[in-house]
């Protein structure tokens, strides 16, 4: 199909997503409510913080760095993997193969789909709370709102190219689970999620400039909340980018080299 | 009560001999977990770089904390969910009626059905944190103290056991229960921490709610020397009490199992 057809088919492709969240939004509150680490790491810092502010962080930048924290991994979420890694193992995988439309499009409109469903039910008692606890803390600056979009979407698409990755492992190893689960833990760690970048030692943080984990959370968070200035932002921006598009490389190499060896058992 | 016995001692040594064949497994699971601890202690590390306290706690005490969490962690991986894991899928597939029929009590049939050493493996980390802890500390613990928080860290045991006993239950009504399971997963992660840096209505939550303070800082204050005789029995309340609910929440349950095979 040429990528005109398949650019069409998108829209129809991204309602019938949206439908089939809808259809499992008990589930979908259920992982919700597994993502409040945020909220709990905040309980933690705020304790840390009583008696002086860490670096930056009073007790008021906390609740706007770590509320933040919650409504972006909200926007960037995608688990795609263990979808993949399902339909691979039990053969579906090649009913998607017949069909005209490149199996990995597929898979990320269906992951967009489930994004403004979880949105809906997470995102307006986060963004009401980080209004009335923490809005003196975000930042003003419509450029750096507008760095913060495109931030948001560079992390999404890093999220789903990882996932994308390791669920090809698949293809050659039985399953690939055990890998995103370690890829994961490095993720919560090295992201900022748990611990503000800033808070980490020098050394480490050279690291994770050049690791894809601070671009998927902990970037577009700093955005909001004012961390950087225009000229860091269009900086980090540009790494961010990068990293998309070096992620995509990894997918596309191994995506090809994976669905040749894909032998459709049980399909 | 000497068949029990002898029941417990044989499905241990078939699920051992089970799991003993698939010893690659350990490579994979065990590794795996350790990763995971490890990587969930960085925090700690970055917290007490900033301070030599937090909330009351120095970094050697905290270490008790996370060790007894790690280790609750492994008998949770290792011992009780395995077994639930099961009883999930038997519910879904039907074939939870062998299990009744059997004309042993089905709560111990489904508990002891199934152990997973490989994942038990951060039993070595929680060893690893309580020793760094104490050279911390300068000093290593009394046996009565170790006595101590053996006992508190039974009742934490007990606690964890019906939680979760009380999650499957559930699975009788909701079918899909697999999801709860990260559920909880995500609430005991604040386990981790001593119990006096949640403020306000999560101190309330983890108190009483779900009781991770007695789950993990209980047994380290008590390996401290620090335990009171009032959170002792409020431990051995709690267990008594979250043990009694959950078996008879259970009972309730399986009353309503209709078979879905037939």
């Amino acid at each position: 199909m040429s990528l005109r057809a398949s650019v069409r088919a998108v829209p129809t492709m991204l309602r019938i997503g949206v439908s089939e969240a809808l259809a499992y939004r008990a589930e979908m509150l259920v992982w919700i409510v597994s993502t409040t680490m945020p909220l709990i790491m905040l309980a933690l810092w705020h304790a840390v913080a009583r008696t002086a502010p860490i670096g930056r962080f009073g007790g008021d930048q906390l609740v706007a760095y770590f509320l933040s924290m919650f409504v972006v991994r909200q926007l960037t979420g995608s688990w795609v993997v263990w979808l993949m890694n399902m339909e691979v193992r039990d053969g579906t995988l090649a009913l998607r193969l017949l069909r005209p439309v490149h199996p990995l499009l597929a898979y990320a409109t269906s992951s967009l789909a489930e994004l403004p469903v979880r949105g809906l039910l997470a995102l307006p008692l986060a963004i009401a709370a980080l209004g009335v606890f923490a809005g003196g803390q975000l930042t003003r600056d419509p450029l750096l709102w507008a760095a913060w979009a495109a931030a948001i979407a560079g992390a999404w698409l890093i999220t789903l190219a990882a996932n994308f990755a390791i669920g090809c492992l698949a293809l050659f190893i039985e399953s690939s689970n055990k890998v995103m689960d370690a890829w994961l833990a490095l993720y919560f760690v090295l992201s900022g999620y748990i611990v503000p970048v800033e808070l980490f030692p020098h050394r480490l943080r050279a690291a994770i400039d050049w690791l894809p984990f601070r671009y998927q959370l902990g970037l577009p968070v700093e955005l909001m909340t004012g961390a950087h200035d225009h000229a860091e932002a269009l900086v980090l921006l540009e790494r961010q980018w990068a990293m998309v598009a070096i992620m995509f490389g990894v997918v596309a190499f191994v995506w090809r080299r994976g669905v040749r060896r894909f032998a459709a058992y049980g399909g | 009560m000497r068949d029990y016995a002898s029941l417990l001692w044989l499905q241990l040594r078939t699920s051992l001999a089970l799991a003993m064949q698939y010893r690659a497994d350990f490579v994979t699971d065990g590794l795996i977990e350790i990763f995971w601890t490890v990587t969930a202690i960085v925090p700690l590390f970055v917290v007490y770089g900033q301070r030599p306290t937090v909330a009351g706690w120095s970094f050697g005490e905290a270490l008790m904390v996370t060790g007894f969490f790690t280790l609750l962690q492994a008998v949770l991986e290792g011992a009780i969910n395995p077994g639930m894991a099961l009883v999930v899928e038997q519910i879904r597939k039907g074939t939870f009626d062998f299990v009744l029929l059997k004309p042993k009590d089905a709560q111990f049939l489904v508990s002891t059905a199934r152990v997973l050493p490989w994942r038990a493996a951060n039993v070595l980390t929680a060893g690893a944190l309580f020793a760094y802890g104490f050279s911390r500390l300068g000093r290593g613990p009394s046996a009565a103290d170790v006595a101590g928080a053996a006992l508190l860290f039974l009742a934490a045991t007990i606690i964890l056991y019906s939680l979760w006993m009380l999650s499957v239950s559930l699975a009788f009504y909701v079918v899909k229960i697999d999801n709860l399971t990260f559920l909880f997963g995500a609430v005991f992660d604040a386990a981790r921490w001593p119990a006096s840096v949640f403020r306000g209505l999560l101190h309330v939550l983890f108190t009483f709610v779900v009781p991770l303070a007695v789950m993990t800082t209980f047994p380290a204050k008590a390996l401290l020397g620090q335990a009171s005789a009032r959170e002792a029995l409020g431990a051995a309340a709690a267990a008594v009490a979250t043990f009694a609910l959950s078996r008879a929440v259970w009972k309730r349950a399986i009353g309503r199992y209709t078979s879905a095979s037939s």
